[in-house]
C-alpha cells in the first residue's frame, strides 16, 4: 500500500505491505532506530512515539491506521544543532536512565504528559507513566526528570 | 519480533463503503489495541481489515437533547478531555481517563471497546448503568440487550456500531479497583441515579458485565452507601482466577459499590 506520512517534520511517502507495524517502519524501513521494541505486546511502552500530538505504542498499530499522521520519534526531539530538548537533558542531568532500553519512550511519553499536564504532581505524573516499564531505575530518577523538566519548560 | 501475517487492508472514507465491504467479510479495526494485539498471537485472522479511522461520521461527541452522543470511534482520551461529557456525565469523563494507559487511550475506541465486550473492560460497565442505547448501522440495541457474557454482543456479523447514545442521570460515579498488571477492572462498579431509578452495573466479575438489582432495589428506597452495605453479592455468579476469589470479588463488589455511591452523593 501507498503510505503517506509525516515523521520527525518530514514528508515521507513508502510502498509498504499492510501487514507493517508503525514500529518496524519507523525502525526498520526508515531505520530510526531509537525507537525502541521491547515487548511487542503493548506492555512495555518502550516502542512510544507521538502521533498527532499524543504518545502511543508503536507496536499496537498497523502503519494504515496513521495514514496522513505527523509523528515525532526520539530522534525528533534536538535541535537541528544537537541541542538537547529540555525533556532529554532533564533524564541526563537527573540520571534518569541506567541501560537506557526504555529512555526513549519513557522520554517521548514524559513530553506528551507535560504538553497535556503541564501542571501535573508527583502522583500525577507516576500515574501517567504507567504505560512505560523499566527494569533498572525504580522509577525516582525519572519522576525527579520529570519534574525537573516541568520546572525548566514552565520558566 | 513477533511478525503479522499478510492480510488485506481498506481505508474507507464513509460509513457506507464500510458498511459494504464489512457485510462482505471484511473485519472492522478500530483502535487496533485488542485485535491487532490478538492478531500477533493468532487469536484472530481475519483475512481484510477495514479501518473505520478515516470516517468523520463515526467520530465526535455532541449533546442531542436529553441525551450524550458518542462516536465510536471516539477515542478514550478525547471523552476523558471533553468538556461536552465532563459537564454532563462527569462520571463517563473519568472512567475514560481510567482506561489503560495514556498511550492506549490515544488509540482505544469506545466503540471497540464496546463491540470486544471483554469481561473485565470499563465501559460496558457505564453503558449498562446509564442505560445506553448501542446504534449500529442498521438498528438501535439496548444496553441491557447488548451484553450477552463473555466477549459476545448481540452484534451481528457484518454489522458495525456507529454511536452509543446515553441518557443523563441526575447523579452518577464509577469507582474501579485495578488489577495492576493488566490495568483492566478487577472489579468496577458504576452507579447512576436518575429520577425514576437507580442502575448499577457490575463489570471485572469474571463472566461478563450485569446489573446488581438487588443493589438497585435497596438505593431507590435510600441512596446511601449504608443502604447497600449488607446487599449479598452471589458468589457462585462470580468467577475466581489467580488475581483473587470469588469471595474476594464478591466482597470488592460492595466495598467498591459503597464507594461509588458515596462518589455520586459527591
Ligand atoms: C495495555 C492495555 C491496557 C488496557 N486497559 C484497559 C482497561 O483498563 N480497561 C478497558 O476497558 N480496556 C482496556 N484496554 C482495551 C482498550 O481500552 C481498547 O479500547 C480496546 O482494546 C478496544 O478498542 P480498539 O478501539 O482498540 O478496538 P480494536 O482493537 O480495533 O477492535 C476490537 C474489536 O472490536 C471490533 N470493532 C471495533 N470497532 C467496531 C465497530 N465500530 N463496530 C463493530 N465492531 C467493531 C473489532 O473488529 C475487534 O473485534 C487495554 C488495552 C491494552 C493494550
Ligand atoms: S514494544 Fe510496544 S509496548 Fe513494548
Ligand atoms: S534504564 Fe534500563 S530499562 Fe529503564
Amino acid at each position: 500500500m501507498k503510505l503517506e506520512i509525516t515523521v520527525n517534520g518530514r514528508a515521507v511517502s513508502a510502498d509498504v505491505p499492510p501487514n507493517t507495524l508503525l514500529s518496524a517502519f519507523i525502525r526498520d524501513h526508515l531505520r530510526l532506530t531509537g525507537t525502541h521494541r521491547g515487548c511487542d505486546t503493548s506492555q512495555c511502552g518502550a516502542c512510544t512515539v507521538i502521533a498527532n500530538g499524543r504518545s502511543m505504542k508503536s507496536c499496537s498499530v498497523v502503519v494504515g491506521q496513521m495514514q496522513g499522521a505527523a509523528i515525532t520519534t526520539i530522534e525528533g526531539l534536538a535541535g537541528k544543532d544537537g541541542e538537547l530538548h529540555p525533556m532529554q537533558a532533564a533524564f541526563k542531568e537527573c540520571h534518569g536512565l541506567q541501560c537506557g532500553f526504555c529512555t526513549p519512550g519513557m522520554i517521548m511519553s514524559s513530553v506528551d504528559l507535560l504538553t497535556h499536564h503541564p501542571h501535573a504532581t508527583k502522583a500525577e505524573i507516576c500515574e501517567l507513566l504507567e504505560g512505560n516499564i523499566c527494569r533498572c531505575t525504580g522509577y525516582e530518577n525519572i519522576v525527579k526528570a520529570v519534574q525537573t523538566a516541568q520546572k525548566k519548560m514552565s520558566a | 519480533m513477533s511478525t503479522l501475517y499478510a492480510f488485506d487492508y481498506e481505508r474507507p472514507t464513509t460509513q457506507a463503503d464500510a458498511v459494504r465491504l464489512i457485510q462482505a467479510g471484511g473485519r472492522p479495526l478500530a483502535g487496533g489495541q485488542t485485535l491487532i494485539a490478538s492478531m500477533k498471537l493468532h487469536l484472530a485472522s481475519p483475512s481484510q481489515l477495514v479501518d473505520l479511522g478515516a470516517i468523520p461520521e463515526l467520530v465526535g461527541i455532541r449533546k442531542q437533547g436529553d441525551e450524550l452522543v458518542i462516536g465510536a470511534m471516539t477515542c478514550h482520551r478525547d471523552v476523558a478531555e471533553s468538556t461536552v461529557v465532563r459537564e454532563a456525565i462527569p462520571a463517563l469523563a473519568a472512567l475514560a481517563d481510567l482506561i489503560g494507559d495514556k498511550q492506549i487511550r490515544s488509540m482505544g475506541t469506545i466503540g471497540g471497546s464496546v463491540a470486544n465486550n471483554d469481561p473485565a473492560a470499563d465501559y460496558p460497565a457505564a453503558l449498562l448503568a446509564l442505560g445506553a442505547t448501542i446504534h449500529t448501522a442498521s438498528r438501535k440495541i439496548a444496553a441491557d440487550d447488548f451484553f450477552q457474557g463473555l466477549f459476545s454482543t448481540a452484534l451481528e456479523e457484518g454489522e458495525i456500531i456507529t454511536a452509543i447514545h446515553f441518557p443523563i442521570p441526575q447523579r452518577a460515579a464509577y469507582v474501579k479497583f485495578p488489577q495492576p498488571a493488566s490495568l483492566f477492572a478487577l472489579i468496577g462498579v458504576f452507579v447512576a441515579q436518575f429520577r425514576k431509578s437507580v442502575r448499577v452495573a457490575v463489570t471485572g466479575g469474571g463472566s461478563g458485565v450485569f446489573r446488581h438489582t438487588a443493589m438497585e432495589a435497596a438505593l431507590s428506597r435510600d441512596f446511601s452507601p449504608a443502604a447497600i452495605a449488607n446487599v449479598a453479592t452471589d458468589v457462585e455468579s462470580l468467577s475466581s482466577d489467580l488475581h483473587g476469589s470469588n469471595a474476594y470479588r464478591a466482597h470488592l463488589v460492595s466495598v467498591i459499590a459503597q464507594r461509588a455511591v458515596a462518589g455520586a452523593q459527591g
